[in-house]
């Protein structure tokens, strides 16, 4: 098996051991040991969530710096269409594009332009087949991890056309192929991103094992660099070449909004996602053709390595988009693309289960019902497990002590603490003759 | 040969809202047990369908469900006023339930039904002024 990456790592020196993580994670997949936050490889999805809510800042994602970029001939800065609602006042994409060529990159490129492709690569999809709905989106990677992992059923359902990101980083490799002349080795080509789950795909596709990324540097990294690069400008490159459906893919919604229907759903939050995954699930809502789920809040503009507030940025994004001509990349042909499409299918991921043997899920359930039982249900989490019924599920499962539960513990020294009171006393007169009070009060 | 594994949830009276957690919560137990998805998804439906019945109809009650390696059975029990004509409540499209339930879109006569159409093994027993306990089975193979 791969070794697994995560783009969400701990420093562990900085954790307290608090239960802050354990407690906002959508798969469950943080434990507290030994006083230290411990992530659970094969159930995290990489969606940022304990990121966001570590106190100590413990919780860090993991992106490159801007000297990724060293070594390489040509260097492409590949834009998500986030970056632009960071910025204030912005009435020009070109500004950011150009001030991107001033900080270290030769050439600059838009996410957003794949975007388009895909939006009308999906709308040629929806339109051609009879498949069973809804259609999931296949754009947000935390998203599609979730579903693999929690909803296998489901799998099928995720559009099999590539993200965004992985389509323009191909476009703008070859762009700079022809452009430059270079051999493809010598042109480095850095995702400027939002999002940790984007990360960790970019370094471990979940389709396909192959990218044309080299490096993905946060937003946060570039940012004060970029705004204080912007102000000094003197003259604008006309670079730009998105429309108004490429950057509204920076919003919740704006992917829905590109195909042209009504009949779907858009929802942001992990846990609005996995929710609406669960009615899908039981297929409670028939008419529905489109489904665009977003881990953060907002959208992409929600995520992790982002700088502003998500709905500030959202809403800079709308204003922005405004002007924008409604589209201005489109595919070449009638068909879609080989190379646009998932060429393998979406598998599940085994993570869940208590078992692949009934009988064995169903001792190990009993084995859990009998734990819980004896578990105080506040789901307070200082024994290092998210609530009382994981809790249960740790020790039955041989993760996790009883003794970890602090009322349990409490219970069994207060029985220790009479049995020695008892004990002392009988001690005290020198003879053991009141030992029928000891076990009365066992 | 593991035991049955049990489970047991109170359904509140007029209680709408919360109607739906038994078999949500009886839905994640099976896909944590690794049951067809398929399968999963009838007994959540059925189940569902049989709550509502106990919050129109009989003041709620208890859900039992026991879990074997070959099925899962369920017990819906309510000391509600009981079933004057099963055959007749059996009709799709039968309801007996008051003018405000339907204004809220529920008694439109599915309940049982459904739970016959997603369930392997259904029965009823009821007695006027006692109650009803609705049994259902559904097999994993």
């Amino acid at each position: 098996m791969e070794k697994i990456y995560h783009a969400v790592q701990l420093d562990t020196d900085k954790c307290t051991g608090c239960i802050n993580c354990i407690k906002c994670c959508p798969t469950g997949a943080i434990r507290v040991r030994a006083g230290k936050a411990k992530i659970l490889k094969e159930l995290c999805i990489d969606c940022g969530e304990c990121i966001r809510v570590c106190p100590t800042h413990a919780m860090k994602p993991i992106y490159d710096r801007l000297n990724v970029m060293d070594g390489y001939e040509h260097k492409v800065a590949l834009l998500s269409p986030t970056i632009f609602g960071q910025i204030r006042n912005l009435d020009d994409l070109d500004y950011v594009m150009t001030a991107f060529k001033k900080i270290g990159f030769d050439d600059v490129f838009e996410t957003s332009r794949a975007a388009e492709l895909v939006s009308e690569a999906t709308r040629k999809y929806m339109n051609a087949g009879n498949y069973e709905y809804p259609v999931i989106s296949s754009a947000c990677p935390a998203v599609v991890k979730l579903i693999q992992l929690k909803f296998p059923d489901l799998c099928s359902h995720v559009l099999p056309i590539k993200s965004p990101m992985h389509i323009a980083a191909k476009m703008a490799r070859e762009e700079a192929i022809n452009k430059t002349g270079l051999d493809s080795n010598k042109i480095g080509v850095f995702y400027i991103s939002p999002c940790t789950a984007e990360v960790t795909e970019s370094k471990n596709p979940i389709i396909d094992g192959e990218t044309d990324i080299d490096g993905v540097i946060g937003i946060c990294e570039v940012y004060h660099q970029l705004v204080a690069t912007m102000e000094k400008l003197e003259k604008v490159e006309p670079i730009a070449n998105s429309g108004l459906i490429g950057v509204s893919w920076a919003i919740d919604g704006g992917e829905s909004a590109a195909l042209m229907s009504s009949h779907y759903l858009s929802a942001d939050g992990i846990n609005n996602a996995t929710n609406v995954l669960e009615e899908i699930e039981e297929k409670k809502f028939k008419r529905l053709h489109f489904v665009e789920l977003r881990a953060c809040s907002a959208g992409c503009v929600g995520g992790v390595l982002t700088v502003k507030n998500p709905f500030m940025a959202k809403a800079r994004t709308q204003i922005l988009r405004k002007y924008l001509p409604v589209s201005t990349n489109h595919l070449e042909k009638d068909d879609i693309p080989k190379e646009m499409l998932f060429n393998c299918e979406l598998n599940s991921v085994e993570g869940m289960k208590l078992s692949d043997n009934l009988f064995e899920a169903l001792a190990i359930m009993q084995k859990i019902d009998g734990i819980e039982k004896k578990l105080p249900g506040l789901d307070c989490g200082a024994c290092g497990s998210p609530s009382c019924k994981t809790f249960a599920e740790d020790v039955a499962l041989g993760y996790s002590n009883e003794n970890d539960c602090v009322f349990i513990m409490r219970d069994q020294v207060q029985h220790f603490a009479k049995q020695m009171s008892l004990l002392g006393m009988n001690l005290g007169e020198g003879r053991a003759d009141n030992i029928d009070d000891i076990k009365e009060s066992e | 040969m593991s035991e049955a594994v049990r489970l047991s949830y109170d359904v509140s009276a007029d209680d709408f809202t919360h109607a739906g957690e038994a078999s949500g919560a009886i839905k994640r137990t099976l896909k944590k047990l690794g049951i067809d998805m398929e399968i999963v998804r009838r007994v959540s439906i059925a189940v569902y369908e049989g709550e509502i019945n106990m919050v129109i109809h009989a003041n709620g009650g208890v859900i039992e469900a026991a879990i074997s390696p070959t099925c899962i059975e369920i017990w819906l029990k309510d000391k509600g006023p009981g079933i004057k004509d099963i055959e007749l409540a059996m009709q799709e499209g039968y309801s007996t339930a008051r003018d405000h339930i339907r204004a809220l879109g529920f008694g439109a006569g599915m309940g049982l039904p459904n739970i016959k159409k997603y369930t392997d093994e259904m029965k009823i027993d009821t007695e006027i002024g006692v109650g009803t306990t609705v049994y259902m089975k559904v097999n994993f193979t």
